[in-house]
C-alpha cells in the first residue's frame, strides 16, 4: 500500500529538455533566477519566470546581460539562496568574468549552458558541442571547475538536480553543458517523488560568530557558508584572501589558498565523477561520448552488437574533473576507442592525454550544426 | 561633536592595518567616516548592512567596515547588489563605487539599477580618475583635462553623474563635495532610508593622480577648489550657462519615494499565490 | 553649538595621522600646525572653538575633540580607542592598567 502511494507522487509529463531543466530545479531547492534571453536556452528563463513567482520566496528577474545575470545570481547566493542561470554561448563568454569571481569565493551556483554553433554569433539555432573547453579554462586564472552534461530529457531533470548537490556540497560553480537538440527534444519524463530524492543544502556554521572562518582551511576543504545578515559578518572578495576572508598576496596563504580549491574538488572525485558504462565489460572497442551524441552512439553501438562486433559505450556525464580512471580503464581494455563530438576535439583531446600509448584514439567530428547519427558511427566503427 | 571620531571607530575592523591604504588626503576616507556616522544615525544594526563594493580604490572601503562586505568585480556591484536585495530584502544593501566603475565600465548596470528602481542606497566617489592603476582617464574626466592617457588634453566631454541617474528614473539623486561632510550626512542618511534606487555622488579628490597633472600643487588645493565652487542647486540654476562650467552643482536632485522593486515583486508574489489559495 | 573658546580638548592620533593638512589649513582658529614630522599637532588648543570640522573631514579618523567637562571618562575613552580588539570591546571599555 505504502509503495502504491508512493508511485502515486511520481509524474510523468511531456516536457522540452529545458523544461526538465526547470523541473530538477524545483526539486532541488532553488529559489532565484537571474538571466537573459538567448536562444536556444531561452525557454528555461521563460518557465522560471512563470514558476518562480508562485512559490513563496522564489524570485525571477531579467537582466540587462549576461554579465549581470550571473551577478545577481552570485548575490543571491550569498544571501543564502539556490540560484541559477541559463544562457547560450555569446552569453557564456560573457559570463566568464563572473565564473572566476564565483570560484574563487567559492560561491555555490549552477549554470547551464545550451550549447550552439559558435564561434560568436555562430548558428543560434543549430546544436554544437564546442564550448567544452571553454567550460573547464573559459575564465581566467587556475581553478578547479565541475562541469556536467546531459544528453536526454530525464537527463535534464536529474543533472540539473545532481548540478545543484555539487554546487551545494563543494561551494563551487557547476556548469550544465546541454546541446541545442537535448534542450529542445520534446519527450516523456518521470518527475521523481521529492521525498525520495537526494537533496543536499549548504552547510551553516553552528559556532558563534567571533569563531568562524568563512575560508577555512579544514579537512573536507569546504568551510560552513552562512547567508549574509545571519550575525555572521565577514568579507568576501575576488582578490586572494586569507581564512578570514581579508585580502592577501602573502605566497605561503595564497599557496595553501588556491591547493585548497583544488584539493576540495580533486579529493571528491569519486563522487563528482558519474558515467554510464553500456555494454563495456567484454568490449574491444570503446565508444566515449556525451551530451546528444552519447544517445546517437547508444544506437550504434546496439546496431554493431547485431552484427557481432564487440562495441561498448562509456557516457560521460561529468566532463570536468576529467574522469581519467573509468576511461584510462577502457582504454586499456580496448584496441581502439572512438571519440565521436559536434567539435573538432575537445573532449578526445583528454582522451588522448590520458591514453598515453595504451590504445588507438579515433575521433569523429562534426562541425556544421547537425547532430552525429548511429549510422555515421557505425560506419566509423568498421571502417576502425 | 565629542563622540564623533570615537564612533567611527567603533564600527571598523581592528583586525585590519590602520591607518587605511589611502592616500594622504584622499576623500575616501571621509565619505567612510560620512557612511558610518548616517548608518549610526539611522540606527541601523551591523549585521543588516550588506556594504558591495567594486574595483579601485573605493574597493578597498568594505575591508575596513565590520558590516557584511562583499568586493566584486569591475563596475559590478550594482548586479551582485541587486541579487542581495531581491534574495532577502530585510538587509540594507549599500554599494559603493568609484566613476569608473559606476560610469564606465559599469554605465549599463547603473542606468538599469535606477530603472528598475531597486531598493539600493549607491555612493559613488567621483574623483575624475582612475587612481589605482595610474591616473588614467574616465569618464568623468572633464573636458581638457589631463590624465596619463589624455596627456594632451581629454577630448572627450564628460558624464554628469547625478543628471544621468536622474534621468533614469532613480528615487533619490544627490551630490556633495567631500568638503560639506555635514550636507554628506544628511544626503547619505536620506538615502538610506529612502525606498527604490538611491543614489548619491560624492566629489572626493584625488591629488596623487589628478591633482598633480591638473595644476593642484597640493591636496589641500584641491580642497580650497571644492570649498570655493562646490554651489547649492537652487542656486546654479540660474547662474548663466559660461559659468555653469566653473562650479559643482550641490543638493538634491530628486526626491521621490515611488516603491522599490522588491516591495512591488513582494506584492506580485502575494497577489499569485493569494488568487492560488 | 556653543562657540565659546577653550572648551575643548583636541587630540590627534599621530600613528593614523598622514600629514595631509586638511585639518590644518582649513581650522577656522588655528588650533593645529604641522610637527616637524609633517603631521598635524595641536597647538593653540585654546584657540579650539568646538566646529567639528577638522573632525569629520579628516580622512584617517585620526582626530578627536572633546568637551573639557568630560574630562572624567576622558582618559579611558581615548585610550581605549587606540586599538581595541573589535569593536565591541571598545564599547565596554575594560581597561583597568590605565586608570
Amino acid at each position: 500500500m505504502a509503495n502504491k502511494t508512493k508511485k502515486k507522487k511520481q509524474t510523468e509529463i511531456f516536457a522540452l529538455g529545458n523544461e526538465a531543466v526547470v523541473e530538477g530545479a524545483l526539486l532541488a531547492g532553488c529559489d532565484f533566477f537571474a538571466g537573459y534571453p538567448i536562444t536556444p536556452s531561452t525557454e528555461i528563463a521563460e518557465e522560471m519566470a512563470r514558476r518562480l513567482p508562485c512559490l513563496e520566496r522564489g524570485v525571477f528577474i531579467q537582466m540587462e546581460d549576461e554579465i549581470a545575470s550571473l551577478g545577481a545570481v552570485i548575490g543571491a547566493s550569498l544571501a543564502g539562496r539556490k540560484a541559477m542561470t541559463a544562457t547560450s554561448g555569446p552569453g557564456f563568454s560573457l559570463m566568464q568574468e563572473h565564473i572566476g569571481y564565483a570560484c574563487i569565493t567559492e560561491t555555490p551556483l549552477v549554470l547551464v549552458n545550451v550549447m550552439r554553433a559558435g564561434p560568436s554569433t555562430g548558428m543560434p539555432t543549430s546544436p554544437a558541442q564546442a564550448d567544452v573547453q571553454q567550460a573547464r579554462w573559459g575564465t581566467h586564472g587556475d581553478h578547479p571547475i565541475v562541469v556536467l552534461s546531459a544528453g536526454d530529457v530525464q537527463e535534464c531533470l536529474e543533472m540539473t538536480v545532481t548540478a545543484f548537490n555539487f554546487a551545494e556540497k563543494y561551494r563551487t560553480p557547476v556548469i550544465l553543458l546541454l546541446d541545442e537538440v537535448t534542450a529542445h527534444t520534446r519527450e516523456k519524463i518521470t518527475i521523481p517523488d521529492p521525498e525520495g530524492l537526494y537533496i543536499y543544502s549548504r552547510l551553516l556554521p553552528s559556532m558563534p560568530p567571533e569563531w568562524y572562518m568563512p575560508f577555512e582551511d579544514n579537512m573536507r576543504g569546504v568551510s560552513a557558508m552562512p547567508p549574509l545578515g545571519s550575525g555572521y559578518r565577514y568579507h568576501v572578495t575576488g582578490l586572494t584572501h586569507d581564512d578570514h576572508g581579508y585580502p592577501t598576496s602573502k605566497p605561503k596563504e595564497v599557496e595553501s589558498f588556491i591547493n585548497r580549491l583544488f584539493r576540495k574538488i580533486d579529493q571528491f572525485f569519486y563522487d563528482i565523477q558519474i558515467v554510464d558504462e553500456i555494454q563495456c565489460g567484454d568490449a574491444d572497442t570503446c565508444i566515449i561520448a556525451y551530451g546528444c551524441v552519447g544517445r546517437s552512439a547508444e544506437l550504434a553501438v546496439q546496431m554493431a552488437r547485431e552484427r557481432g562486433e564487440k562495441v561498448g559505450l562509456l557516457k560521460l556525464k561529468t566532463l570536468f574533473p576529467f574522469p581519467r580512471p573509468v576511461v584510462e580503464k577502457m582504454l586499456r581494455q580496448c584496441s581502439s576507442v572512438l571519440v565521436p563530438e559536434m567539435n573538432m576535439g575537445q573532449i578526445s583531446r583528454e582522451v588522448k592525454r590520458v591514453n598515453n600509448g595504451l590504445s588507438k584514439v579515433n575521433t569523429l567530428n562534426r562541425i556544421d550544426g547537425q547532430i552525429i547519427t548511429p549510422g555515421e558511427i557505425l560506419k566509423k566503427l568498421l571502417k576502425g | 561633536m565629542a563622540k564623533v571620531t570615537q564612533l567611527i571607530h567603533n564600527y571598523l575592523r581592528h583586525t585590519k592595518k590602520f591607518p587605511h591604504v589611502f592616500c594622504p588626503g584622499c576623500g575616501h576616507g571621509i565619505v567612510l567616516g560620512s557612511l558610518i556616522r548616517s548608518v549610526h544615525a539611522q540606527g541601523i544594526p551591523k549585521d543588516d548592512i550588506v556594504l558591495v563594493a567594486g574595483i579601485g580604490c573605493s574597493g578597498r572601503i568594505p575591508v575596513y567596515v565590520d558590516f557584511n562586505t562583499v568586493h566584486t568585480t569591475h563596475g559590478r556591484a550594482l548586479t551582485f547588489a541587486t541579487g542581495i536585495k531581491l534574495a532577502n530584502p530585510k538587509l540594507k544593501v549599500i554599494v559603493i563605487m568609484g566613476d569608473g566603475d559606476a560610469m564606465s565600465i559599469g554605465g549599463n548596470h547603473l542606468m538599469h539599477s535606477a530603472r528598475r528602481n531597486i531598493g539600493l542606497t549607491a555612493l559613488v566617489l567621483n574623483n575624475h580618475i582612475y587612481g589605482m592603476t595610474g591616473g588614467q582617464s574616465s569618464s568623468t574626466t572633464p573636458f581638457g583635462c589631463y590624465s596619463t592617457t589624455t596627456p594632451f588634453g581629454q577630448m572627450e566631454k564628460e558624464f554628469d553623474i547625478a543628471e544621468i541617474t536622474k534621468a533614469c528614473g532613480a528615487n533619490f539623486v544627490a551630490r556633495a563635495t567631500v568638503m560639506q561632510a555635514n550636507l554628506m550626512d544628511r544626503l547619505i542618511s536620506t538615502a538610506l532610508i529612502n525606498p527604490g534606487f538611491n543614489l548619491v555622488e560624492v566629489i572626493t579628490p584625488c591629488h596623487t593622480q589628478f591633482g598633480r597633472k591638473n595644476k593642484y600643487k597640493t591636496t589641500v588645493d584641491m580642497y580650497k577648489w571644492l570649498k570655493k565652487n562646490a554651489t547649492p542647486i537652487e542656486k546654479y540654476v540660474d547662474m548663466p550657462p559660461e559659468k555653469k562650467k566653473e562650479v559643482v552643482s550641490t543638493g538634491v536632485f530628486s526626491h521621490k519615494d515611488c516603491a522599490g522593486l522588491e516591495e512591488r515583486y513582494a506584492q506580485m508574489r502575494q497577489n499569485l499565490n493569494g488568487g492560488a489559495a | 553649538m556653543a562657540k565659546k573658546k577653550g572648551q575643548t580638548i583636541v587630540k590627534i592620533y599621530q600613528d593614523w595621522c598622514k600629514g595631509c593638512g586638511i585639518c590644518v589649513t582649513f581650522c577656522p582658529s588655528g588650533v593645529l600646525r604641522f610637527n616637524n614630522q609633517g603631521k598635524a599637532e595641536v597647538a593653540h588648543e585654546e584657540e579650539c572653538i568646538n566646529c567639528g570640522f577638522c573632525e569629520v573631514h579628516c580622512p584617517d579618523f585620526a582626530i578627536l575633540v572633546q568637551p573639557k567637562n568630560e574630562t572624567g571618562s576622558r582618559k579611558n575613552q581615548t585610550e581605549s580607542m587606540k586599538v581595541p580588539a573589535s569593536a565591541e570591546d571598545s564599547m565596554n571599555p575594560s581597561n583597568e592598567e590605565i586608570s
